[in-house]
C-alpha cells in the first residue's frame, strides 16, 4: 500500500496537499483499495463553505456509497471535474487524482491531521 | 459466524472477507468486482456457492407435499430435472425462492437460500401435517460451487467422463464424478450465463475447487466473490430473496407469473395469488435507466411527482451496459416503458426512464 510522504492524512482515509492557504484533497490508496473499483463520485458545488466534518462528497463502488467528510473547514474553490466521467482515476492514481480544492478559514485545523508516519502507524492498526 | 470449507483458500486468494447474513465468504478477490464480472461475461468464473441450503424431501407422498406448498407444477418435470419455484406464504408473500431436484417421485432436493436455511426447515416441517414424508436438513454436510460462463463447459468436461453437451439447461446428474469425486452436476446458475452447479460432500470440495482452478488456467478462469455474483444477476434481472421477494413482495409482483400455476389444485398462498391479480393497487417489478447523476439502491424511494410510488429493490452500475440501472417495485399504472420516474437520491429526485428487463440477454444452453 502506498503513502506518500509530503502529505497530510485524516482518520477517514482523505490525504490532504497543502498549497498556500488552499488544500488539494484526495483518498489515499487504502480508501481506494478497501472501497473497490469506483464507478461514480458526486463533487459539492463551488462556493460552497464547508464545516470540518461535514458530509462534502461521495464515492460510490460497485458495492456501496461513501461519504467523504471534510477534512479541514474553507470553502470549495474547484473540483477535479474529470472524474464525473472517468471516476475509475481514483483507484489507478489516487494521489495523482485529487477531488477537491478548499481554501482554508482555519489553517490551525491542520494540526489535528496526521503526517505521513502517523498515518502508516494508523493504517497498519485498521 | 460460519464460514465455508474454502474459507482459507479464498483468504490465500487475496478475498475480501465480509459478513454475509452470518458468512464470512470473499465479496471480490485482489482484482475486483468489474474484472471478474466481465471475465463471467467473457471467459469462466468459479464460485464458492456452500453458503447454500439443502434439503432433502422424501417419502412416499414428498411430490404431493412439495406441489403443496410451491407456486409452481412439479408434475412439469422428471427425474434429473430441475423446477425453480418460489414458496408462498398463506398471505402470498413469500417464504424464499428454491430450485428443486427430483431424483425420484419419492424424493426431491430443494436448494435454498442460505439466510433462510433454518426458517425454510421449519416451514416445511410444520406444514408436514399428515403428509407422508422426511424432511433433512443436509446443509452443513454439502458444499457447493458454481463455475459459470461460456467456457465453463470445456473447462468442466475435461474433469469427468459424462457428456454434457447433453446435459441440457435445468437437467442434472447424480453419482457421477469429477476428479474421483461423487457430486451432482446440474446446468443452472445465477448469473444469466450458461454454466454448471456442483454439489459434494464438504470433504471432497477442496479437491474440486483445486482440479477446475487447474483445469481452467488456460481458459482464462478466475474466482469469483459475492459482488459480481449480485452484479451478474442482477443484469440478467434474477431475483434476490430479500430484495426483489419478501414476506412482503409476491410473486406476482415479482414478474414470476410464469413460475405460479393458479390453475393448480389448492396449495399455499393461492387465494391470494388469485386476489391479487385483480388488486387496483397492483405493483410490478420494472427495471430503469438513470438519465440524471447517481446510482439506484436498494431501498430508495421512487417518486412521480410529489406522489411515491414505490422503491429501488436493487440498483447497480451495470459493468455490461456501463450505465447505472435499477429493478423497482412501482404501482403498476406508472409501469409503462418510457415512463419518467425519479429516484431520491441523497435528499435530491434523479430522473430515471423505465426500460425492458432483463438488462442482459440471458445465454443459457436451452436447446
Amino acid at each position: 500500500m502506498k503513502i506518500v510522504e509530503d502529505l497530510y492524512y485524516s482518520k477517514e482515509h482523505e490525504w490532504i496537499k497543502v498549497d498556500g492557504n488552499n488544500v488539494y484533497i484526495g483518498i489515499s490508496d487504502f480508501a481506494q483499495k478497501s472501497l473497490g473499483d469506483i464507478v461514480f463520485v458526486e463533487l459539492p458545488e463551488t462556493g460552497n463553505k464547508v464545516n470540518k466534518d461535514d458530509s462534502i462528497s461521495v464515492v460510490e463502488s460497485v458495492k456501496a456509497a461513501s461519504d467523504i467528510y471534510a477534512p479541514v473547514s474553507g470553502k470549495v474553490l474547484k473540483v477535479n471535474g474529470v472524474l464525473d466521467d472517468e471516476p475509475e482515476l481514483l483507484n489507478e492514481d489516487p494521489y495523482e487524482n485529487w477531488m477537491i480544492l478548499i481554501e482554508l478559514s482555519n489553517r490551525e485545523e491542520l494540526k489535528e491531521l496526521m503526517n505521513y508516519k502517523e498515518y502508516s502507524d494508523f493504517c497498519d492498526e485498521e | 459466524m460460519k464460514k465455508t470449507v474454502l474459507f482459507n483458500k479464498h483468504k490465500q486468494l487475496g478475498g475480501k472477507i465480509i459478513d454475509f447474513g452470518d458468512w464470512l465468504l470473499p465479496v471480490q478477490y485482489s482484482e475486483g468486482i468489474l474484472f471478474e464480472h466481465k471475465k463471467v461475461r467473457e471467459a469462466v468464473g468459479l464460485f464458492d456457492v456452500s453458503h447454500m441450503g439443502e434439503i432433502i424431501v422424501k417419502g412416499l407422498e414428498a411430490k404431493e407435499f412439495i406441489q403443496f406448498l410451491i407456486t409452481n407444477d412439479i408434475n412439469k418435470i422428471k427425474q434429473k430435472e430441475i423446477i425453480y419455484s418460489p414458496l408462498c406464504y398463506e398471505s402470498a408473500g413469500v417464504v424464499d425462492d428454491v430450485l428443486i431436484y427430483k431424483f425420484s417421485e419419492e424424493e426431491f432436493l430443494l436448494i435454498v437460500n442460505a439466510a433462510n436455511i433454518q426458517k425454510d426447515f421449519e416451514w416445511l416441517e410444520n406444514n408436514k401435517g399428515n403428509y407422508k414424508v422426511k424432511i433433512d436438513n443436509l446443509s452443513d454436510e454439502y458444499s457447493q460451487l458454481a463455475i459459470q460462463g461460456p467456457k465453463s463447459e470445456i473447462v468442466l468436461q475435461q474433469l469427468t467422463d459424462i457428456d454434457l453437451s447433453k446435459l441440457k439447461f435445468y437437467c442434472f446428474n447424480n453419482k457421477v464424478f469429477i476428479a474421483e469425486n461423487e457430486v451432482i452436476i446440474s446446468r443452472t446458475g445465477y448469473t444469466g450465463e450458461d454454466g454448471f452447479e456442483i454439489y459434494s460432500k464438504n470433504e471432497n470440495i477442496a479437491n474440486i475447487w483445486d482440479e477446475i482452478m487447474k483445469e481452467g488456467y488456460k481458459y482464462g478462469i478466475v474466482p469469483v466473490g459475492l459482488g459480481a455474483r449480485d452484479t451478474l444477476r442482477f443484469e440478467a434481472a434474477l431475483p434476490l430473496y430479500g430484495h426483489e421477494l419478501t414476506k412482503d413482495i409476491n410473486p406476482i409482483e415479482a414478474g414470476l407469473e410464469k413460475f405460479i400455476k393458479l390453475k393448480k389444485d389448492n396449495f399455499m398462498g393461492k387465494e391470494n395469488l388469485n386476489k391479487y391479480i385483480n388488486n387496483k393497487y397492483k405493483k410490478i417489478l420494472v427495471g430503469f435507466e438513470m438519465l440524471e447523476k447517481g446510482i439506484p439502491r436498494a431501498k430508495y424511494d421512487i417518486y412521480l411527482k410529489d406522489e411515491k410510488i414505490g422503491h429501488v429493490t436493487s440498483g447497480s452500475y451495470s459493468p455490461t451496459n456501463k450505465r447505472n440501472l435499477g429493478l423497482g417495485l412501482i404501482r403498476e399504472e406508472y409501469s409503462q416503458k418510457d415512463n419518467i420516474i425519479e429516484i431520491m437520491i441523497r435528499n435530491q429526485k434523479m430522473k430515471a426512464k423505465i426500460i425492458n428487463k432483463p438488462f442482459y440477454n440471458k445465454k443459457y444452453k436451452i436447446k
